[in-house]
């Protein structure tokens, strides 16, 4: 019987060539555009020097730095008052005060401090500056012999930031984001196109023709529920393919890993879909409801910001939602390669999900008024 | 023998009782006319013997089945034709077909002999491979119908199934409901055309929730002394309060 079922809703969305735009198009235009916007890397950061010492090293410092696409040096400023008027006036973004006894310190002490200070009005520009100079004068300190223990240079005044460049080795900040946008673009497609299905078929009158078969509820949800899946693999296999293309990106860990849990994860978006199709009477309400729930879903599944960062009830919200988990997966397996072992705590959280958003979506479809 | 049997059979919706402890029966074979002005309560009581819309109270068999507990033994033994057309229009003829024919159980190979009879009969086999959106109103309902019997139910339910059609169109409707019923499938039908009330065996007249009249065509014009069932609904709808 659900045989029949299949068949006629994908002879229904053969017949929507907005949908199927949708569905190739979604992914590419994610995957293309998405990374360099939402990319965290910052270049071009306007760099004032204050330069107590004017040495050889302190001019090869700073020399170092403005040698890097991510600083541009807008001054030098005699001393701090006025280098910190260039930041009121937003001239500059970051200073850097050498002391006097710079070079002294470095060849006599092998350690020396510079002062740094960031105007942290834009604290995500700050932070990223501040760690990006903390690299540079770890190289710069390797470079000039500075190695052994208790050597270097410290930056004084800044932020402590451990960069995270571990598994992406490159520091490409578009990298990191590419896994989250494949769930992005999974949660939307799959959570909307649904959530209009079973709605689509109240306001035409067809659903009342199907309720009067003796077709049982989970036959008509399970038939329902596929071919979403097949579009989210579609497009899933659509952005991993872009990523390649475009990204030169390839997962770490195992693709079967990968898609086995993408299917756990489209199986329940698509049914919370059909869930809010279930309990609405037109399009309209269906489509408010869903565009709600997906927003959500999205801004409280850390994917775009961390969730340890959250107040506790956002935390609380982050636990429950299905997003967190599939979000945490993709991205280990993708970036880190973890392996089954690795990310089981999560996925069981996913199949808890599964399991009862696929009981809801059966239950909530009504047969009899 | 009676294939539908009902006993006080009333729906409410919060204050407003839609179906007014109604009790009726049908025979098995006879088309049964279920008339009542628009608002009377009709589409809520075949609603409930269809299984669609659960009975406030009340009882009620249909095709021996209890209507709470058996109801998807009732939904295999009957059809249903809504009032909105409900054919997807999205689907080709021949797929509708397959689609509903599927879903009551029966095999490819039994679905395409059937469906080859079917669109000879109904002469429309030229139409077979367009989508149900392009077909005349007329011709959807005879689609509709056909698909409402193609499983062989043992009752047919009929929502107005001849709205907004001229005369002709209906009249070729009614043959093939005459032809449902000399294969032995109950017809269970609710109109407002007074002139298909003639065509049935027996009707029963809803006015405001309740049953006030049910007896075949002859013996209704005998009762209320008029020429036509025009004349009898009228004597009766007069007594209606509700809007």
């Amino acid at each position: 019987m659900i045989k029949f079922l299949i068949e006629k809703e994908f002879k229904q969305l053969a017949r929507n060539p907005f949908i199927l735009c949708l569905v190739i198009a979604l992914p590419c235009v994610v995957m293309l555009l998405f990374p360099w916007a939402t990319t965290m890397e910052i270049k071009h950061m306007s760099l004032s020097v204050v330069d107590n010492d004017h040495s050889a090293m302190s001019r090869r410092l700073i020399g170092k730095i403005a040698s890097t696409d991510y600083f541009d040096i807008t001054g030098n400023f005699p001393d701090t008052d006025i280098a910190m008027e260039s930041i009121e006036y937003g001239k500059s973004d970051i200073i850097i005060e050498i002391p006097p006894d710079f070079e002294k310190s470095l060849t006599e002490d092998r350690h020396a401090v510079i002062m740094v200070s960031a105007n942290a009005v834009n604290a995500t520009k700050a932070s990223m500056g501040i760690s990006y100079l903390s690299m540079i004068t770890d190289s710069f300190a390797a470079e000039t012999g500075l190695e052994g223990s208790g050597s270097g240079i410290d930056l004084s005044g800044g932020v402590e930031i451990s960069p995270y460049y571990r598994f992406n080795p490159l520091l490409d900040y578009k990298i990191p984001m590419i896994p989250a946008l494949m769930v992005l673009i999974l949660t939307l497609l799959c959570g909307f196109l649904p959530a209009m299905n079973i709605v689509g078929e109240k306001e035409t009158g067809t659903i009342e023709q199907i309720n009067v078969t003796p077709v049982p509820k989970l036959t008509f949800i399970v038939g329902k529920l596929i071919p979403y899946w097949i579009i989210g693999v579609v497009a899933f296999s659509l952005a991993i393919l872009v990523s390649y293309l475009v990204f030169g990106l390839v997962p770490v860990g195992s693709l079967i890993l990968l898609y086995g849990v993408a299917f756990i994860y489209i199986f329940g978006i698509s049914a919370l879909g059909l869930i809010i199709s279930n309990y609405s009477n037109t399009m309209q309400q269906a489509m408010f409801m869903i565009f709600f729930f997906i927003v959500i879903i999205i801004l409280m599944s850390g994917i775009f910001t961390p969730v340890s960062s959250m107040p506790e009830w956002a935390r609380a919200i982050a636990r429950v939602n299905p997003l967190t988990y599939f979000a945490d997966i993709i991205k280990s397996i993708y970036l880190k390669g973890s392996s089954l072992k690795d990310v089981q705590n999560e996925l069981y959280a996913l199949l808890a999900f599964f399991v009862f958003i696929i009981a809801w979506a059966v239950f909530s479809y009504r047969k009899r008024e | 023998m009676e294939i539908i049997r009902t006993e006080g059979l009333t729906k409410r919706f919060r204050d407003f009782t839609a179906v007014d402890h109604i009790s009726f029966s049908v025979k098995k074979g006879e088309i049964f006319g279920f008339l009542g002005a628009n608002g009377a309560g009709k589409t809520t009581a075949m609603k409930m013997l269809c299984g669609l819309s659960r009975p406030t109270e009340g009882k009620a068999t249909v095709a021996g089945y209890d209507i709470y507990s058996e109801v998807r033994e009732i939904k295999r033994n009957i059809g249903y034709m809504s009032q909105r057309f409900s054919l997807y229009e999205d689907l080709k003829v021949w797929e509708n077909i397959r689609l509903f024919a599927g879903i009551y159980g029966m095999d490819d190979k039994t679905i395409a002999e059937k469906t080859d009879i079917l669109l000879e009969k109904l002469e429309l086999q030229e139409q077979r491979g367009r989508l149900v959106r392009a077909l005349p109103l007329g011709w959807k309902q005879r689609l509709a119908f056909s698909v409402a019997i193609f499983h062989n139910p043992k009752i047919v339910f009929l929502d107005e199934p001849t709205g907004g059609v001229d005369p002709a169109t209906r009249r070729g409707f009614w043959e093939m409901i005459y032809d449902a019923s000399e294969k032995g499938i109950t017809v269970f039908v609710t109109t407002h055309y007074m002139d298909e009330a003639e065509y049935c065996d027996r009707v029963s007249i809803m006015v405001d929730g309740k049953i006030e009249a049910l007896d075949t065509p002859a013996r209704l014009k005998e009762l209320y002394h008029a020429r036509n069932m025009d004349e009898v609904f009228h004597k009766l709808a007069r007594r209606a309060t509700r809007e």
